[in-house]
């Protein structure tokens, strides 16, 4: 159990962060407004969770003017997409151990 | 295990997270049941038309042969077609709006969002193909494959979009197929088959997945 625990991602901690990288693990750029509707998080919240994942180049972001607006759009990079995946094994085991003690 | 079952929740609100971000799911199954009754209204006025029933199979005559002689109401059957069409795609797409735009409202979504936008995107190739296919169809004269042809390619358009919003709708799709394909070896049976797929078929799957998924929300 202690093994596994420690492959738990530190970064995705989180529930908002875990959300930022589910809807960028399954899309290919998704602009800020976007994510701050889907995560129902303020501007303040969503900046704050972005920059750590962005510290540790989970995700990258890029900006574009769309007419005369500024837009931010984000995705995951590979390196983010794999870690969340492992994040993602690691709390799989971590249920399945839970569920066998339970049994 | 206090831990296990916060866990479990922050599984469950990725996984929504996931689907409400690439699915658009606030297409309301009463979209379907408006556009079925749309299509059956308009066979009806084509059966009006040329002055058969739904059950006239055993006339030699087959539907379209009848088509082509049948000059009516001041028009021939093209234009009465094309009219008939256009009448029935306006109303089932107003329709369609309506409902799904009633259903984004209580379920709180937006309509016009990244999902809905790749949701018509997936669509749209499949339709205007076989939309413009269908009209040199009906310029050249081959009316018997007027009907079969918007089934296929309508078929296709849903399995297409079916990856972007209620998984519900890839089965619709591939029966509509079968329909159309069907309807290219019977040609006799395509305005009958067009009924069965654009009319009781959409009120089939619309109604059940009203039933599935919006009773309890309205």
């Amino acid at each position: 159990m202690k093994d596994i625990l420690s492959q738990l991602n530190p970064a995705f901690d989180h529930r908002n962060r875990l959300g930022i990288m589910s809807v960028l693990a399954v899309n290919d750029w998704v602009d800020y407004n976007t994510l701050k509707e889907l995560l129902n998080l303020t501007d303040g919240n969503l900046a704050s969770h972005l920059k750590p994942l962005e510290a540790q180049e989970y995700i990258e972001y890029r900006k574009q003017f769309v007419g005369r607006r500024p837009q931010t759009t984000y995705a995951a990079t590979e390196k983010g997409k794999l870690a969340f995946r492992a994040h993602l094994d690691a709390l799989e085991a971590m249920l399945k151990i839970g569920k066998d003690m339970e049994d | 295990m206090n831990d296990t079952r916060q866990q479990l929740e922050h599984l469950a609100e990725m996984r929504s997270l996931m689907e409400r971000s690439t699915r658009f799911l606030s297409l309301s199954g009463l979209s379907g049941v408006w556009a079925g009754l749309c299509a059956l209204a308009g066979v009806f006025a084509v059966y009006q038309y040329l002055e058969i029933g739904p059950f006239a199979f055993q006339d030699s005559d087959l539907y379209y042969n009848k088509a082509i002689r049948t000059i009516k109401w001041g028009a021939d059957y093209r234009s009465v077609f094309v009219l008939i069409a256009t009448l029935v795609l306006a109303a089932a797409l107003a329709g369609g709006v309506f409902f799904t735009t009633r259903k984004a409202r209580i379920r709180g979504e937006r309509v016009w969002d990244a999902a809905s936008k790749r949701l018509l995107w997936a669509m749209a190739i499949p339709l205007f193909t076989g939309g413009l296919f269908g009209l040199a169809l009906l310029y050249r004269g081959y009316v018997g494959f007027l009907a079969p042809s918007t089934l296929i390619f309508y078929g296709l358009a849903l399995v297409s979009g079916s990856k972007f919003t209620l998984r519900d709708v890839e089965q619709l799709g591939m029966l509509e197929i079968g329909l159309g394909l069907l309807g290219t070896f019977f040609p006799g049976y395509g305005l009958a088959l067009w009924a069965v797929g654009f009319g009781f078929l959409h009120i089939f799957y619309g109604a059940w997945m009203y039933w599935k998924y919006e009773r309890t929300e309205s």
